[in-house]
């Protein structure tokens, strides 16, 4: 392996790879509203281009067909044997879940959205961007084959913003997987269905007949090329704006069909959606820090309508080109692996094809993040976060310039007013998030009531905390584009070694531990710490030998603001292991972890031990439970009512250490725990 | 259209093909030792130039051209198409692959230039002390060079071949054959076996580094029937006679074997043993595995055979499966004891036309499981049907094409079909005529069920007759730059709509993404069905004007339809067989055990690989 590295970061990542690529040109579609009337544009003529192969059918019929399909015909029999129940009752119970599952597309839904959403969209966004190039190729692709959007998941927005792009276009509107937590909200629910959404229950495993129905539904639909199918990879809305680790069972089911060969093809399109701001920013906060998640209802949402005096800026929709699954699986999986068994029975998937599918998810996310636009409220918050509780004006304003070069060199899609001065970019953000930051007398300050530490109190603590997640989450919508990079960075200080295969040994093990923060495509190592490698040296942080790494004196301020842009995690992650160390001698579930962690960070957070805010976050608490599990550190243990842990206290303090293995800054904050 | 008597109908189906009609002959039947009995005059002559093309199909007198007046015109007396005009092929021709008769391609006029014979003297000296006929002729020896796939004749017509054989050698009978092979083990020379010379899997094709002497074994003068059994329904007959010959001289004596594949004209009953043939009639008389009783085989260890002409036996593996399919790589097949039955009192054709071609394989496939499969059932698609037009001769009171005689019925019955939809099915019935006209109502009534109209004898007599033209179509396309081939499959009937689907898709494709310039003629039709399943056969075409290796190309092509069959479920071939053209999936096809098998079979019986044709392993 070192000798690999040593060869191939040695040649250089690939400059073509990285060159920024060619994005296409964004166009407003919110212009034409603000000019034209809506009702006008709800009632056009809408004959949505459609798939050349398409036998049409009606929504009554499709849930006949699925309740009739040999597929679920099967499991229903099957499960009558196993149960003993008759199979008119499953039978009965399949065509209830059809009813609850099943959507029931409307034209006249869609024009009531079509109306509601114009006058929304234009109450809270100023423009609404939508690669026309990304269009046109959509438009294409659907004639020709099923077709699956596989959208960021960033707000409910989401779907009702691509389902409203999509009738602008005179496209088909999609046909919607999502989390029946909607099912709640009685009025919104009946409007959804007919609006294309069809609802999953979030879990359903060991439930055979759920499955065997939705995925049939699913198949049906694609093979049928009734509608786009839509899903989101990550499974769920991001709370931190950060991509999600993938989930495999609904891009399975999309892709089988074409397994099966009874599609010729089908197209994945990874759809970029970004938002200068997101109506949920605060509620993902609270949810973060634990406060339980107020349940969708209908009045909720009313109550959202406060919202809607608030400027939430622009929204950015990428629709990234289309890819063939049947060129992605050329050559990766066994194309005969169907053919000893009827069809319908439904079979575990191979290897191969589980890790084709898992591979597949995690390309798509990449590509998600390469077409993200990102703002520059982005660069504001990471640079703010990195001078709490605030910094100089002016200062922030050089500093965003200088983050806005470096990130456009790494490949970030920036979105970047050319016509205005940094100082006008910078203010017109702050005005944004005027509900987070705020500038006094040429100062700009994070709000949320910091108080200096000696005064801290837990509640104090976590008010600030509110504010440091908010704001992190729009760092986070950088992460993605600087984690290569700086993970060799932080590598090149962990290592306190400037060989390469030193640096190197330390990354895979940075990558590992963070691979459920960041997006990295299994396997692939040795091209993350490549493309990390040379985008260090494109912008003379380091240079690169055949066999050392080294920084350069004149850009050490680089890598220092890369290190810390990432010590939240690098060191939210000690704090952790620290914790397990000392708190956890017995098996805990996985409730005690979240709120133990949260006591044990608080406590830091009060004494001033730590500045490390992002600790409290359930989502990194249980990122790096997975990981800890994954990684052997910690022992999943499955009991009759559900799972425990247990700490390997050697692993645990052996992973401490090597995540704590500073440069001198950091050796400071290590005594002090 | 009257159905006539039954061998009036079988001889006019004869007649179809070949419309050659020989002399009866002399029965040779009878004699005990058939080496000396004169050979029968067969319908192909020794030198297979005097009637045969020697860089295309069939026979020399009868092809497709373009007249004076630009028409086409498919010339001879031997079909019923010959001297016809067809006004509408040179526009289906223009439209469908964008031709044009501009732009002609035109074959060398010989093939003269050929690799120098390698002549083992000993095996000649005691060739010649046999007096066994043989030659050198470079006309003979390029003759059996090949069978009939595109690159074969491709190299006939305008490139060479890197290896024929040296030496061609006439068995008169098993005995010379024993002789040759084993001449053949005593030099160390390598035999391959040719019959017919249709095969399409170049399984002729001679291994270009084989150094040895290569003699080509023609066993056409092996062609009598030896005798006829009418108490247990068998004939044992010579394994080069040639299908038409055979059925003929059957037929003489109020019998036949049924046995019909396409090639009937030119194949024997040695390549079919070698091939696993299939035949149209199957669904009556079965296919090859299912007609012969008995086989006998020269190999270089000695004789293989069964001892008793017995219906069935438990007798460990059927040795029989080790010889059908061998593709000459074992030995050579001399003679066959197969099944024979009263040529049919009656028969009729007839046709169906479907709203689309789901509905058409729904229906056979309810025909498959109701097993009232009429002889014959073939679902041709759009394409196909469309193409029937096309073939439409200029004056001919029985020649109304398709569309035309279907546009009466189009104006009243079918008001609802798509034209560019609907497909038909063609059928041929056979029996006692009370039994054929039930069974016809019976598929016929379920043909309804699918939204079949019955469409008319006429009809599906021409769509028989299409067949056999076909072959002398692909010649007229190279004359224009239109290269083609055909390759089929067998499939579970769940995926045949699939798999039709996405081989056609696969090979548009292809041939965009290898930059053929018009969209290619894909085209499909079921042509068997079976309990479980079906066998489904591809035409497919493309002008490869502007390609520079276009043989390449189209090899790529067809490499990646077999790719998409597999990967549909379909089998690496249903009658064609593997040859040296599909060797690369075998493995794949039948397991690593299964590979060793044949070979350890092979390793035993050919230990010096005397049969050194390659195929198969
Ligand atoms: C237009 C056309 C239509 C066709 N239609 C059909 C069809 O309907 N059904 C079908 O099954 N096939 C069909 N074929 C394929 C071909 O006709 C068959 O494979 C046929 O069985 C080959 O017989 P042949 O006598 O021509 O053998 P050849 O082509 O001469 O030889 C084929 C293989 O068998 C070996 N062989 C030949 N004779 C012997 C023998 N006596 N002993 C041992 N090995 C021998 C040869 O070495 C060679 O490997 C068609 C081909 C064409 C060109």
């Amino acid at each position: 392996m070192a000798a690999a590295v040593v060869g191939a970061a040695g040649a250089g990542y690939s400059q073509k790879e990285l060159s920024c690529k060619k994005k296409d040109e964004f166009e407003d579609i919110l212009e034409e509203r603000w000019q034209s009337s809506d009702i006008q544009f709800a009632m056009k003529c809408y004959t949505p281009a459609i798939y050349k192969g398409l036998s049409p059918c009606k929504p009554g019929t499709l849930k006949t067909i699925v309740l009739k399909s040999e597929q679920v015909q099967y499991v229903i029999k099957q499960l009558s044997k196993e149960t003993g129940e008759s199979s008119d009752i499953i039978q009965e119970e399949a065509m209830e879940i059809l009813e609850e599952m099943g959507h029931s597309l409307r034209l006249g839904a869609i024009r009531f959205f079509a109306f509601t959403l114009s006058k929304v969209f234009k109450k809270l966004f100023q423009r609404v961007c939508v690669n026309e190039e990304g269009i046109q190729r959509l438009t294409q692709v659907i004639q020709e084959h099923p077709v699956v959007f596989l959208p960021s998941h960033r707000s409910y927005t989401d779907f009702l913003l691509l389902s409203y792009i999509m009738f602008t276009y005179d496209l088909p509107v999609p046909v919607i997987a999502s989390g029946t937590d909607f099912l709640g909200m009685k009025m919104v629910n009946g409007l959804l269905r007919m609006s294309g959404a069809f609802f999953m229950r979030r879990t359903f495993h060991g439930n055979k007949l759920y499955w065997a129905v939705f995925a049939e539904y699913v198949k049906t639909i694609l093979r049928k090329g009734y509608a786009p199918v839509e899903f989101f990879v990550e499974g769920t809305r991001s709370r931190t704006s950060k991509t999600l680790t993938p989930k495999f069972g609904l891009l399975s089911i999309v892709m089988d069909p074409f397994f099966k060969r009874e599609v010729f093809d089908t197209y994945l399109v990874p759809i970029s959606i970004s938002y200068d701001r997101i109506l949920e920013e605060s509620l993902y906060a609270y949810e973060l820090l634990g406060v339980p998640k107020p349940k969708e209802s209908t009045s909720g949402l009313l109550k959202a309508r406060r919202v809607l005096s608030e400027n939430f800026g622009s929204i950015h929709v990428y629709f990234g080109q289309p890819v063939s699954v049947r060129t992605l699986a050329s050559g990766r999986i066994n194309r005969s692996q169907y053919n000893l068994m009827p069809r319908h029975i439904s079979q575990r998937p191979s290897k191969d094809l589980q890790e084709f599918v898992k591979d597949i998810a995690y390309r798509m996310e990449l590509i998600q993040i390469e077409n993200m636009v990102l703002n520059p409220g982005a660069l504001v918050a990471a640079i703010l976060l990195q001078n709490l509780p605030g910094m100089d004006y002016d200062v922030l304003v050089e500093k965003t310039l200088w983050l806005r070069g470096l990130t456009l060199s790494f490949g970030g899609f920036l979105d970047w007013p050319g016509n205005l001065s940094a100082s006008k970019v910078v203010r017109s953000t702050l005005t944004l998030h005027s509900n987070l930051m705020n500038l006094v007398d040429g100062h700009v300050v994070l709000l949320g009531g910091w108080k200096e530490e000696s005064r801290l109190t837990e509640e104090l603590v976590f008010q600030w905390a509110v504010s440091v997640l908010m704001c992190a989450s729009y760092r986070n919508q950088v992460v993605n584009v600087f984690v290569r990079p700086a993970l060799v960075a932080i590598s090149s200080e962990m290592a306190q070694s400037s060989k390469k295969e030193d640096i190197y040994r330390v990354f895979i093990f940075l990558r590992e531990i963070f691979s459920n923060e960041f997006i990295f495509l299994p396997g692939s190592a040795l091209k993350d710490f490549e493309e990390g490698c040379f985008l260090l040296t494109k912008c003379e942080a380091v240079q690169i030998t055949a066999h050392e790494i080294i920084v350069t004196e004149r850009e050490n301020s680089m890598v220092s603001f890369l290190s810390t842009m990432f010590k939240p995690f690098t060191e939210g992650y000690q704090i952790i292991c620290r914790y397990l160390s000392n708190d956890m001698t017995q098996a805990f579930t996985e409730k005690q972890f979240s709120s133990g962690v949260q006591n044990f960070v608080s406590q830091l957070l009060v004494t001033g031990a730590t500045q490390c805010y992002e600790a409290l976050s359930r989502d990194m608490q249980n990122n790096a439970l997975s990981t800890f599990v994954r990684l052997g550190v910690v022992k999943k243990i499955q009991l009759a009512n559900g799972f425990t842990f247990c700490a390997d206290k050697e692993a645990v303090n052996k992973t401490a250490d090597k995540l704590g293995s500073r440069i001198p800054s950091e050796q400071r904050l290590i005594s002090r725990l | 259209m009257a159905s006539g008597t039954s061998s009036q109908l079988a001889q006019r189906r004869l007649r179809i093909i070949s419309g050659h009609v020989q002399p009866p002959q002399t029965p040779e039947a009878l004699s005990l030792h058939p080496c000396r009995a004169p050979t029968a005059a067969g319908s192909i002559p020794k030198r297979r130039q005097e009637v045969l093309k020697w860089n295309g199909w069939g026979y020399n007198d009868s092809k497709f051209i373009f007249n004076k007046k630009g028409q086409a015109e498919f010339t001879g007396k031997r079909y019923q198409l010959g001297g016809m005009v067809l006004p509408a092929l040179r526009e289906w021709m223009e439209k469908t692959f964008g031709a044009s008769l501009e732009h002609r391609t035109t074959s060398q006029a010989s093939l003269n230039v050929v690799p120098p014979a390698i002549i083992n003297e000993g095996f000649l000296h005691d060739l010649k002390a046999s007096g066994i006929s043989y030659s050198f002729d470079t006309e003979d020896r390029v003759f059996r060079a090949h069978g009939h796939c595109l690159n074969e004749i491709f190299a006939l017509r305008e490139g060479l071949f890197r290896r024929i054989p040296d030496l061609v050698v006439w068995p008169n009978c098993h005995d010379d054959t024993l002789k040759i092979v084993e001449l053949a083990c005593k030099h160390n020379v390598c035999i391959i076996p040719f019959g017919g010379g249709t095969s399409v899997c170049n399984a002729l094709e001679c291994p270009e580094d084989e150094k040895r002497t290569i003699v080509s074994l023609d066993t056409s003068q092996m062609n009598r029937i030896l005798w006829i059994d009418e108490k247990n329904l068998t004939a044992h007959i010579e394994a080069g006679i040639i299908g038409q010959d055979l059925e003929r001289q059957l037929g003489e004596s109020g019998y036949c074997t049924g046995h019909e594949p396409d090639s009937m004209e030119f194949s024997t009953v040695g390549g079919w043993v070698a091939t696993r043939a299939s035949g149209m009639k199957k669904n009556i008389y079965g296919n090859i595995e299912d007609l012969v009783v008995h086989i006998k085989m020269v190999t270089p260890c000695g004789v293989i055979e069964k001892s008793c002409l017995s219906p069935r036996m438990s007798t460990g593996p059927d040795i029989h499966h080790f010889i059908l399919g061998s593709e000459g790589t074992l030995g050579v097949v001399t003679e066959v004891t197969i099944k024979i039955r009263p040529v049919p009192e009656y028969q009729k054709y007839g046709s169906v036309v479907f709203p689309n071609f789901e509905q058409g394989v729904a229906c056979l496939r309810e025909v498959a499981k109701q097993r009232c499969a009429p002889a014959s059932i073939r679902l041709m698609d759009n394409a196909q049907f469309q193409f029937g037009h096309a073939l439409k001769p200029q004056v001919s009171s029985i020649f109304i094409s398709f569309l035309d005689s279907l546009k009466k019925f189009y104006i009243t019955k079918f008001k609802g079909f798509d034209a560019n939809q609907l497909c038909v099915a063609t059928l041929l019935f056979e029996g006692d005529r009370e039994k054929v006209l039930q069974h016809e109502k019976q598929v016929y009534d379920i043909a309804a069920k699918f939204g079949g109209l019955a469409a008319g004898e006429d009809n599906g007599q021409r769509g028989y007759m299409l067949t056999f033209v076909i072959a002398y179509l692909r010649d007229l396309g190279m004359e224009y730059y239109v290269i083609g081939e055909s390759f089929e499959t067998s499939v579970p009937w769940d995926r045949v709509l699939d798999l039709c689907r996405n081989v056609k898709e696969r090979i548009t494709r292809e041939c965009k993404e290898k930059g053929v310039q018009f969209p290619p003629f894909t085209t499909c039709r079921v042509a068997q069905t079976y309990d479980t399943g079906a066998c489904v056969y591809f035409y497919f075409a493309f002008n490869y004007r502007g390609l520079s290796d276009s043989v390449h190309v189209y090899e790529q092509i067809e490499f990646a339809a077999r790719e998409e069959i597999l990967a549909n479920g379909g089998s690496l071939s249903h009658h064609h067989g593997v040859g040296k053209l599909r060797k690369q999936w075998l493995r794949e096809s039948i397991s690593d055990v299964g590979i060793g098998m044949l070979r350890s079979v092979k390793n035993y019986v050919d230990p010096n690989n005397i049969f050194g044709n390659r195929n198969l392993l």
